[in-house]
């Protein structure tokens, strides 16, 4: 690839766009709350995603509650039991996931980790967060309403979804879809920012070959999510034109109580097809962050470059085009052609191939190296384990033939939130760790740290291996209670009440978390600049945590790729991306132009 | 791949200095080079360019959606030859109105050109002019659009749940589509007056800060309308051809 410094001792191309002046805030209001400043930005999106997660998690415990012990809650119905369901996996793959890792991560990291002083358009930037909040709001109101939260389950599927026998088709499923298109609209403000940052506002030397993969991950996932968004924000529009004008895209002639409803001739099955098209892509718009963090968490605390950059950069492209062809996968009892799902249980089988480069990547990182067992690289090794567990099951249930059985059972539950709840999770928790110190100047406290860390691990494979199990009995997923049913054993039900054990006590253990962020803040010590000795941008700003416009007088240059640890010869075991290369051997004699760990052609 | 426009032009080229390879290596020693990938490009146009893509896939969603389900509905679909019919004198001439509406706004997108044209000659008032032209033909546009709506509704009895020609679904795509057009069109007259004023009050020679980007206006702000502008004209010949010709 082009790359200046390596040919050419010392030189880094002149910069070719001028500086633009940043907004600068002149009252408490315009630098705290309407901030243009990305990295405000980055927090206010972090805490709202979180504050409303609690929500989800909460609803969580509620389910769980009625799974492990049935009628013995009496404040739980049917109806309030597939509202908790609906609300949980809504706000979490979406409310929660999607807008920490990019609005959170994205805002924060982007600008900083590229050397610019902010994103490419601030003011629409902070525009992008308070509609978010709104859509998080309408999201919030729709549990006062009357009728409550919808209860359709969180695919929304029609007809069920707005006829009256579900709860919530009064008020709830309305809000719910202004919400999701709230959302939506206010994401592709922040989203459009993130792509441009990262394709035109790259500080000198930063060669796109040359970015950390936490950067490549968040900007193929807003690519992604600019491109799957869109048949979400169609479906949102439609299905309300069906609930409120009575219009029929999804809805097909039906009967109810034993009347021929006004609606005919729509296709439920379009519905699906709009709603997955943008449902699979989601999830890679959640793990593609996943990845390119965890890959960073690993290189800094193994002291080790990561493996095969290249590679993972193809990777991570090649799983972002190819998780638009695979959508029908979640489709497969739906009354399909069968046809096609012989198509996408291939193409499906595909993205296995680019994933599991990334995984033996990272594990070819650690061979040999100089592991630290921090709590950030605990929680990285943690996902590596639970996203190969979370994997491998997909196997399972990629091919059509091993997942029509499995449709619909526990075993689907088990799997996503595996590698779509827990994997992902454990990497925001490991972020988490490693940045705070730059985003508050103190670490965290690590004894709290380590309780925080076995607790969630382990519980998390205390409560979701059992759940494959009870897959494989065919215990139904969405039910309320079992009841008596003849295949399942007696026994199924205790393992049900300690699964429900298990989630309250992992939820708990949350709160010791927050409880972390909140006393850290006041009493964690001191950090410094750098306290993992990482090469990244932004590890070497003039003030921790970064002030207005990040980087002081001058921008940095780059003169190397992200991950030069452990050079022989150099002064430290670590060489930042922006130190001049005659500064970076310990006889200060010898020049280096090339770094040594730079990826062969 | 080694060799690189950059290296080769020396340690202090000045940017314009920087001669790049055409075809297939220019455009992989662009993607491989620092700061920007695509050279010569403002933030603002790679925004509108990107944010066009995912529009895009709006329409396209929409426009799947429609011929899915006129496929899947068991009544016959009206027959827009006859739906979109105006008389004149008695006589129905068949899709006369979208004919008028389709030439209004194609010219539209002349006028736009042209105005991008004079914005980068500096020609104010000319930029201007044409700006304004444009917006009042596609405000026309959306009137006539009205007037079409209109009709459907009152005289024809069309709604989006129903209508006495044949499938429902007819006017739920119908309305729902060509609103959602129209909205994009009338957006596109608001801010097609509110960038005529600035360019009337000279903010771009001026380097006045935008009120959305709070960056410096320039004459590529005039462009970048005119990318959402064509946008819109060239979703509508798809509108056009796959609800009206069908």
């Amino acid at each position: 690839m082009v790359d200046a410094a390596q040919d050419q001792v010392n030189f880094v191309p002149p910069a070719e766009v001028e500086e633009v002046e940043l907004y600068h805030p002149k009252s408490w209001i315009t630098k705290y709350v309407f901030s243009q400043d990305a990295k405000v930005i980055a927090i206010q999106y972090s805490f709202t995603a979180i504050a409303i997660g609690l929500v989800a998690l909460v609803l969580s415990w509620l389910m769980r509650l009625q799974l492990g012990f049935p009628e013995t809650f009496s404040f739980i119905e049917a109806e309030d039991y597939y509202q908790f369901i609906t609300m949980h996996g809504m706000i979490m793959v979406i409310y929660l996931l999607t807008a920490l890792f990019l609005g959170g991560f994205g805002n924060y990291l982007i600008p900083l980790m590229l050397g610019a002083r902010d994103m490419v358009f601030p003011y629409v930037n902070m525009l992008s967060y308070w509609v978010y909040l709104l859509a998080v709001l309408v999201l919030v109101a729709s549990f006062f309403v009357p009728g409550g939260p919808t209860g359709a389950g969180w695919t929304l599927y029609p007809p069920q979804a707005i006829l009256s026998g579900t709860p919530g088709s009064d008020g709830g499923i309305i809000l719910m879809l202004v919400s999701l298109a709230l959302f939506i609209v206010g994401f592709t403000m922040g989203g459009l920012n993130y792509v441009v940052t990262v394709l035109q506002a790259r500080t000198r030397g930063m060669t796109l070959m040359r970015m950390p993969l936490t950067i490549w991950g968040i900007f193929m996932a807003t690519v992604l999510a600019l491109l799957a968004f869109p048949a979400l924000f169609v479906g949102a529009v439609m299905m309300t034109l069906d609930r409120i004008l009575g219009t029929s895209f999804f809805m097909p002639a039906i009967v109810q109580f034993g009347e021929q409803m006004e609606y005919g001739g729509g296709s439920p099955i379009l519905f699906q097809h709009l709603f997955w098209f943008f449902g699979h892509p989601e999830v890679y718009i959640v793990a593609l962050p996943a990845f390119g963090i965890v890959s960073d968490l690993i290189s800094v605390h193994a002291r080790r470059h990561i493996f095969g950059y290249r590679l993972m950069v193809w990777a991570i492209v090649i799983i972002g085009a190819l998780s638009f062809i695979v959508w029908a996968h979640h489709m497969y009892v739906s009354g399909m052609n069968p046809w096609f799902g012989f198509f996408f249980a291939t193409t499906t089988l595909i993205i296995a191939v680019p994933t599991a480069i990334k995984v033996y990547n990272w594990v070819l990182t650690l061979w040999r190296a100089d592991i630290h067992l921090t709590l950030p690289m605990l929680f990285a090794l943690a996902f590596i384990v639970a996203f190969v567990n979370g994997g491998i099951t997909g196997l399972f249930l990629g091919n059509v033939v091993v997942d029509v059985p499995l449709s619909d059972t526990m075993f689907v539950v088990a799997h996503f939130h595996m590698v779509m709840g827990v994997a992902p999770i454990l990497v925001i928790f490991g972020a988490i760790y490693h940045w705070y110190p730059k985003m508050t100047g103190r670490m965290l406290n690590v004894p709290m740290g380590h309780f925080h860390f076995w607790v969630t691990f382990l519980g998390s494979y205390a409560i979701f291996l059992p759940l494959h199990y009870l897959g494989f009995l065919g215990v139904p997923r969405r039910y309320y209670e079992m009841g008596d049913t003849s295949f399942i054993p007696d026994s199924a039900q205790d393992l049900n009440a300690f699964v429900s054990v298990i989630a309250l006590v992992v939820g708990l253990a949350q709160l010791v978390f927050l409880f972390n962020i909140g006393w850290s803040m006041v009493k964690g010590k001191k950090s410094g600049p750098n306290p993992w000795r990482a090469t990244t941008l932004e590890w070497q700003t003039p003030e921790t945590p970064p002030g207005h416009g990040n980087f002081g007088e001058a921008l940095p240059v780059v003169y190397r790729w992200a991950y030069a640890y452990g050079l022989p010869g150099a002064k430290e075991d670590f060489v930042p991306q922006n130190l001049p290369p005659d500064q970076v051997m310990a006889e200060g004699g010898e020049d280096l132009g090339a770094p040594a760990a730079q990826p062969a052609e | 791949m080694t060799q690189s426009t950059m290296t080769e032009s020396g340690p202090t080229p000045s940017p314009s200095a920087l001669s790049r390879p055409d075809g297939m290596t220019g455009f992989v020693a662009d993607w491989g080079s620092d700061q920007r990938a695509f050279k010569n490009v403002p933030w603002g146009k790679a925004m509108m360019w990107i944010f066009l893509l995912s529009d895009t896939f709006i329409f396209s969603c929409f426009l799947l959606s429609y011929m899915t389900v006129r496929m899947s509905t068991t009544v016959p679909w009206p027959n827009p030859s006859e739906v979109f019919a105006l008389s004149f004198g008695g006589e129905p001439i068949p899709l006369i109105l979208i004919a008028i509406m389709t030439f209004i706004l194609i010219s539209s997108s002349g006028t736009m050109a042209m105005a991008v044209m004079f914005g980068y000659k500096r020609d104010r008032k000319t930029t201007a002019i044409l700006m304004i032209v444009t917006a009042l033909f596609g405000a026309s546009f959306v009137g006539m659009q009205a007037f079409e709506w209109t009709k459907l509704i009152v005289d024809e009895g069309v709604r989006p749940w129903g209508n006495p020609m044949g499938a429902a679904q007819f006017g739920s795509t119908f309305f729902m589509i060509t609103g959602f057009h129209g909205f994009h069109v009338s957006i596109g007259v608001i801010f097609l007056f509110i960038v005529a004023r600035k360019v009337w009050r000279g903010d771009f020679d001026r380097a006045v800060p935008g009120f959305f980007t709070s960056r410096k206006g320039n004459y590529e702000i005039v462009e970048i309308m005119g990318l959402y502008w064509h946008f819109v004209d060239l979703v509508w010949v798809f509108i056009f051809a796959v609800f009206y010709l069908w």
